[in-house]
């Protein structure tokens, strides 16, 4: 890299110590063994492992991974809040970091005081605050209300005052920890706005969060951090991208296992399945394009169901069917041989019947299928699998409904006025 | 010990604008308001002044002004211990997400106690004058006694602060220490009435007023009573061990608490 850097992380670990019950197992401990092993005790927790990073200076970063996976720490060991268990930080510049707006606030103190107080304790010497107090209480909208207590402020005003305190610090380095989430839409913008003037003005930002549409919009670079891993480091599209797969296969490998156990439950028998048994079905698998099992599907791909049965004695053109149902009950789509004009003769013995969908245009989200097969004439169910299957659908499109019609917009311009 | 001290002063904005928040914290929302800092040790010594003079008939002259003056230092030094020791973990939301000097959550409690004791001062000398005692130059001795005071309760506090993040029974078992110290401290008696020697058996001869003295506290409350009260210098020798005491807790607490500092924003 040929920007020189702006936080240099060389190797770093964070270990916390996990507290049961307990801190101290006996005073004895704290006594014989004392000074620090008998104070630490307790389980251990790596929240960072060997993690090696560069940031170039004037460069937006956002920081993304799942839950736990070590985002917020390694926020705090560049602000110095924590100190790395092995390895080293080393950091250019004055830093500011946005981790929980408002902490210190003091409930009874009216908004005026706290923005001294919390100023201050931000690092801004009382001259600036005075001289900027009044383009602080104005980004946060609060003019009305600052010499109310704390107290009485909702959490969308009081994360609002923390923010504009925040930014009036004048940092190198900025440090943003989910904030962006923070107050209605119109305040966002502004956040967005002070962000960008920050960019613009040279500084190095660092951005956590889970809003991976706004570190495709802002930022220049981004970190993957999982389970306290480096996964990657490189320009923003990229990165999302690795991530949203990887996501995409611990999600699908969650399905398939869910899947497993529904067949099990299926063959152990459960209140989800009825019928007379004369033909059984006896697994149902979703398959891809590729004819790879799989339960989790882009919206529109094609996709395969697949029933195998069993027939105990001879049947006449039973009827199979399915049903895709939303998690909330609604049915998205029902069907059978019966409807489609399909009929498949007499039946013996084992075999399999596939549906095959050529587009699941679906709209994101988990669905819940059933499956079954019914005498043709009265209708009595051989065997009737309800709401026992799950499987999923995602999407970058984020429409909503139950189906994704195909469609296409045009403009037809008629002209004049 | 020297760049501490130097970030301390580097903070010296952050400190002051902590103490006034506290002061005003305290207060805030009572109708009384401020008078509670007069208000509560003239309650409490009005209690003790009925326990000890009316019903127990302590035959000492201006035996009210004598407890009062032992009163406002101990009351600072008490509260200072309990407000401290709790101030870390009282402030867990600021440690775990600003970077400070953690020290200055304790001894912002300990100045804000002193500003408090400095503020009812006024009422000890309309006591004094009252009673028609004129404490004269004597009271030269006060900002050293002040500074002797402020240094030592805060060398106790960094590690009492500091392990109680990650020991909670340090908060109680204070809290029974400082009963201890109270009856210890010459606050409620004259020091005259501690004997010199305390005889055990036939054989042993215990040194008691020297053992006795062992106790900071004692010398320092017994000087403030000199100096007001009595009219006279502080005891040398008493002063001497004071000030040794002064020391050593300031520079054995700050090697405790840079001990524990980095693990404070993780415990807390």
């Amino acid at each position: 890299m040929s920007r020189p850097a702006a936080v240099a992380i060389w190797n770093v670990s964070k270990r916390f110590r996990l507290h049961r019950g307990r801190r101290v197992s006996t005073v004895k401990d704290l006594f014989v063994r004392g000074g620090r092993t008998a104070l630490f005790a307790g389980e251990e927790m790596w929240a960072l492992r060997d993690v090696n990073l560069e940031l170039p200076r004037g460069r937006m970063v956002g920081i993304i991974g799942s839950n736990g996976s070590g985002k917020s720490t390694l926020l705090k060991l560049i602000g110095g809040i924590l100190k790395p268990t092995s390895g080293s930080v080393t950091v250019a510049g004055r830093v500011s970091a946005l981790i929980e707006l408002g902490a210190g606030f003091h409930p009874e103190f009216t908004g005026r005081e706290n923005i001294y107080v919390n100023g201050v304790l931000l690092g801004l010497p009382r001259a600036e605050i005075r001289e900027r107090f009044d383009e602080i209480v104005t980004f946060a909208g609060l003019t009305p209300f600052i010499d109310n207590p704390v107290k009485t402020y909702s959490s969308g005003m009081y994360m609002r005052l923390g923010f504009a305190i925040a930014v009036t610090v004048d940092p190198d380095i900025l440090l943003i920890d989910e904030v962006l989430a923070v107050g209605d839409e119109a305040f966002q913008h502004k956040c967005v706005g002070k962000i960008q003037e920050f960019k613009a003005r040279g500084k190095t930002i660092l951005l956590v969060t889970h809003d991976l549409p706004s570190v495709e919009r802002l930022c220049d670079e981004a970190v993957w951090l999982d389970s306290g891993r480096l996964m990657a480091h490189g320009a923003t599209r990229q990165i999302i991208d690795q991530y949203l797969s990887h996501v995409a296969r611990e999600e699908a490998q969650a399905l398939g296992t869910e899947h497993q156990r529904a067949e099990a439950a299926a063959a152990a028998g459960t209140a989800q399945r009825w019928g007379t048994r004369e033909v059984e079905i006896t697994s149902v698998k979703l398959v891809d394009g590729t004819g790879q099992e799989r339960y989790l599907y882009d919206a529109g791909e094609p996709c395969t169901i697949s029933l195998a049965f069993r027939a105990h004695r001879l049947v006449e053109d039973p009827v199979f069917g399915i049903g895709v149902f939303r998690k909330d009950g609604v049915c998205c789509y029902g069907t059978n041989t019966a409807i489609d004009g399909v009929a498949f003769g007499k039946l013996a013995g084992e075999g399999e019947v596939t549906v095959y969908i050529e587009g699941l245009d679906l709209v994101e989200g988990e669905y819940l299928l059933d499956v079954a097969v019914v005498q043709a004439t009265d209708n009595h169910p051989y065997d009737y699998h309800s709401r026992l299957y799950a499987f999923a659908v995602r999407s970058r499109v984020k429409d909503t409904g139950v189906a994704r019609l195909a469609h296409e917009w045009r403009l037809h311009e008629r002209g004049g006025t | 010990m020297a760049k501490r001290l130097a970030d301390l002063y580097r903070f010296r904005a952050l400190i002051a604008t902590l103490v006034l928040r506290e002061l005003r914290a305290r207060y805030r929302g009572s109708f009384l308001g401020f008078l509670w800092s007069f208000l509560n040790p003239l309650l409490l010594m009005l209690v003790y002044v009925l326990v000890f003079s009316v019903y127990l008939r302590v035959p000492m002259e201006n035996y009210a002004v004598f407890l009062f003056t032992g009163l406002l230092p101990w009351l600072w030094f008490s509260s200072s211990l309990g407000h401290a020791t709790a101030a870390i973990i009282g402030s867990g939301a600021l440690v775990k997400r600003i970077l400070f000097p953690a020290e200055i959550l304790p001894l912002v409690s300990v100045l804000s106690n002193m500003v408090n004791m400095l503020l009812s001062l006024p009422l000890l000398f309309l006591f004094l004058f009252a009673f028609g005692i004129r404490p004269g130059p004597v009271l030269a001795f006060l900002p050293l006694l002040l500074v002797l005071q402020l240094v030592l309760t805060a060398g106790l506090v960094l590690p009492l602060a500091a392990l109680n993040v990650h020991l909670r029974d340090v908060e109680q078992i204070l809290a029974n220490l400082l009963v201890l110290l109270f009856f210890l401290s010459p606050i409620l008696y004259p020091v005259s009435t501690v004997p010199a020697t305390l005889p055990v058996g036939d054989l042993l001869t215990v040194p008691l007023r020297p053992l006795y003295f062992l106790n900071p506290v004692a010398g320092l409350v017994e000087s403030y009573q000199r100096i007001f009260f009595f009219g006279r210098v502080p005891h040398w020798i008493h002063l001497g061990m004071v000030t040794t005491c002064a020391g050593v807790a300031f520079w054995g607490g700050y090697w405790v608490f840079d001990r524990l500092r980095d693990s404070l924003a993780e415990e807390v």
